[in-house]
């Protein structure tokens, strides 16, 4: 995926693997007290429509930040970047993308369901389609019992599964996931992978993901891009060679334990710890 | 926790009863020493011998003392708030209703101004450079210096009555509302904005869903200082203005004649009808925060 040359984008939206993120020679430096921080160093990273790709790294490596500038949360210091064949900025206003912050980012005064119903308030959905929304995605994470709850009244990874279904609830074009499921048990989130993994395959999205977790990045992804730190670096963007239609029983295949040994071996690579 | 809970507020209650007592001890000692001096020189005036326990009883009793005991601003208090029509001068229920209905006024306007100024000053960068001088400008000016000059402006255009009185009010209290709601509305949360940013809000989007909502718990906390502030200005507005109602008024006719009973029965009673007013504006926030969840 990361052969093909970035071009401007000609070809029709109806075509499928359409690119839908370009990066080419990205480098992000934060300026801090401390000095210089290159969180992003030299970034080459295509995506195409249709894609389901992880970031996966040590603390520390950029992936957040990279999230960001696909978002336009986040300016880069040099080099270029397209979201859906226009800047990234383009690309928020047009409300291409929805975004799974690190945390719940919840509205305390507002219940679980308003929350999941202020993006479409804001993009002028009608409520009855809202209400529908709500319903089928508060469902899918589990919480259509805790509805009319406040977000305190719910705990840190029920917090994370309603702020799951306010970004799906959207049915974005791209969906930025920055570790969702990083705060929820083993069982809860099999569930909600399995569950994300049929959204996608329904619906054709693109996601970009980060995650901790090597199973979770070897099950869920089409690409799997490992980072490394200081600078913040892709270091190896690995074609998952498993089939797009997953089940959890392939987490007992040779080619499961396969992908995850290399990711495992480019992470140790190029890990020092200091 | 239970037991503990009660014990603290039966420590609670002890200390304030404590306090309340060592208080009375205080005021009617310093009552003697004041009074007393007082009927001293009355009763020598007089030319015949006198008593201690002459000194005594008249010290608590005599009809304009330097300082009036408790029971005396109570009998006052009982005399003019239950023992007289409402609608009667003499009543200070009568008075605190006029003070009420000009703070209320003030309140009200002062308020609706604060919270406009304050959405200008976030909104736009000029106004926040020019505007926030003059707001600050405005509090160093004494109100004592203002209040007859607006109250004479005004009267002058024909407008008497309770118009001015709370223009004197408005201008005390739309000045913490302006502070609070200014920083009430730059505090929302840094991820709470991104995530508006990411659905491409609009400016009053940000405001009605997001900003108007984080501002809340310190719009509640300048209003409590409003309302006081706002009483502050009726009563300071009814001094200067010759009114004929108002507990104001009353404080002055009170000095004007040295009736201290008096004086200190309106004292005591505004005292009231802030505290009633401050716990009405309390009870109100606890109400519209725990609708939205923001309180538990
Ligand atoms: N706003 C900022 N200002 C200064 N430095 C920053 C800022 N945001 C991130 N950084 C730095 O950039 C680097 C990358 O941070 P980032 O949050 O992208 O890491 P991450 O890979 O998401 O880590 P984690 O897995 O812990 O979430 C870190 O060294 C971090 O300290
Ligand atoms: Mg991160």
């Amino acid at each position: 995926m990361h052969a093909v040359k970035l071009q401007p984008q000609t070809s029709s939206p109806a075509k499928p693997h359409r690119l839908m993120i370009g990066i080419d020679d990205l480098s992000l430096v934060f300026d801090t007290n401390d000095g210089p921080v290159h969180a992003l160093s030299h970034i080459n990273l295509d995506i195409h429509q249709g894609d389901f790709v992880s970031f996966i790294g040590p603390s520390g490596c950029g992936k957040t930040t990279l999230l960001r500038v696909i978002a336009d949360l986040e300016q880069q210091t040099s080099g270029t970047i397209h979201v859906g064949g226009t800047s990234p900025q383009d690309a928020r206003m047009n409300r291409l993308y929805g975004y799974v912050f690190q945390a719940p980012a919840l509205f305390p005064w507002r219940t679980i369901a308003s929350n999941c119903a202020l993006p479409m308030e804001i993009s002028a959905q009608p409520k009855s389609h809202r209400q529908a929304q709500i319903d089928k995605y508060l469902k899918m994470v589990g919480l259509q019992d805790f509805k009319h709850k406040f977000p305190w009244q719910l705990s840190g990874g029920m917090q994370q599964r309603a702020s799951i279904a306010r970004a799906l609830c959207l049915e974005p074009e791209l969906l930025l996931m920055d570790e969702p499921f990083g705060a929820l048990d083993e069982i809860t989130r099999d569930h909600l992978n399995m569950e994300l993994l049929k959204i996608w395959k329904a619906t054709g999205k693109t996601l970009v993901f980060v995650t901790h977790s090597i199973p979770e990045a070897v099950l869920l992804s089409t690409h799997i891009v490992v980072m490394s730190p200081r600078p913040g670096r892709i270091i190896k963007v690995i074609e998952s060679p498993l089939p797009r239609d997953k089940t959890l029983g392939l987490r007992d295949s040779e080619a499961f334990h396969a992908l995850a040994a290399e990711i495992r071996q480019a992470l140790a690579s190029d890990h020092q710890i200091d | 926790m239970k037991p503990q809970l009660k014990s603290l507020t039966q420590t609670q209650g002890f200390a304030v009863l404590t306090l309340v007592l060592g208080i009375l001890v205080i005021w009617y000692i310093a009552a003697l020493l004041m009074n007393g001096n007082q009927m001293i020189n009355m009763l020598e005036r007089t030319g015949q011998s006198w008593t201690y326990t002459q000194v005594l009883q008249g010290a608590y009793s005599i009809q304009r003392p330097p300082l009036p005991v408790p029971h005396q601003v109570a009998m006052e208090l009982y005399q003019s708030v239950l023992n007289q029509a409402v609608t009667s001068r003499r009543s200070l229920v009568y008075h605190s209703m006029i003070t009420l209905e000009s703070t209320l006024l003030g309140f009200a306007l002062g308020s609706l101004l604060g919270i406009l100024i304050a959405v200008g000053i976030v909104h736009n960068r000029t106004l926040d450079a020019s505007l926030m001088p003059w707001v600050i400008a405005s509090q160093t000016v004494p109100i004592l210096a203002i209040a007859p000059i607006v109250v004479v402006v005004l009267g002058s255009m024909n407008l008497t009555g309770v118009l001015p009185k709370a223009m004197i009010s408005m201008y005390l209290s739309f000045f913490p509302v302006v502070i609070g709601m200014v920083k009430g509305l730059r505090s929302s949360d840094k991820l709470h904005s991104e995530l508006m940013m990411t659905y491409n809000a609009s400016r009053q989007q940000f405001f009605w869903k997001l900003r108007w909502f984080s501002a809340q718990p310190y719009l509640f906390a300048s209003l409590k200082i409003a309302i006081s502030a706002a009483l502050v200005g009726a009563i300071v507005a009814e001094l200067p203005t010759g009114a004929q109602g108002g507990l104001g008024a009353r404080l002055l006719s009170g000095s004007y004649y040295g009736q201290t009973v008096q004086i200190w029965a309106a004292l005591v009673m505004s005292a009231l009808l802030g505290w009633a007013l401050i716990t009405l504006v309390g009870m109100a926030e606890r109400l519209v925060l725990r609708r939205r969840g923001l309180t538990r």
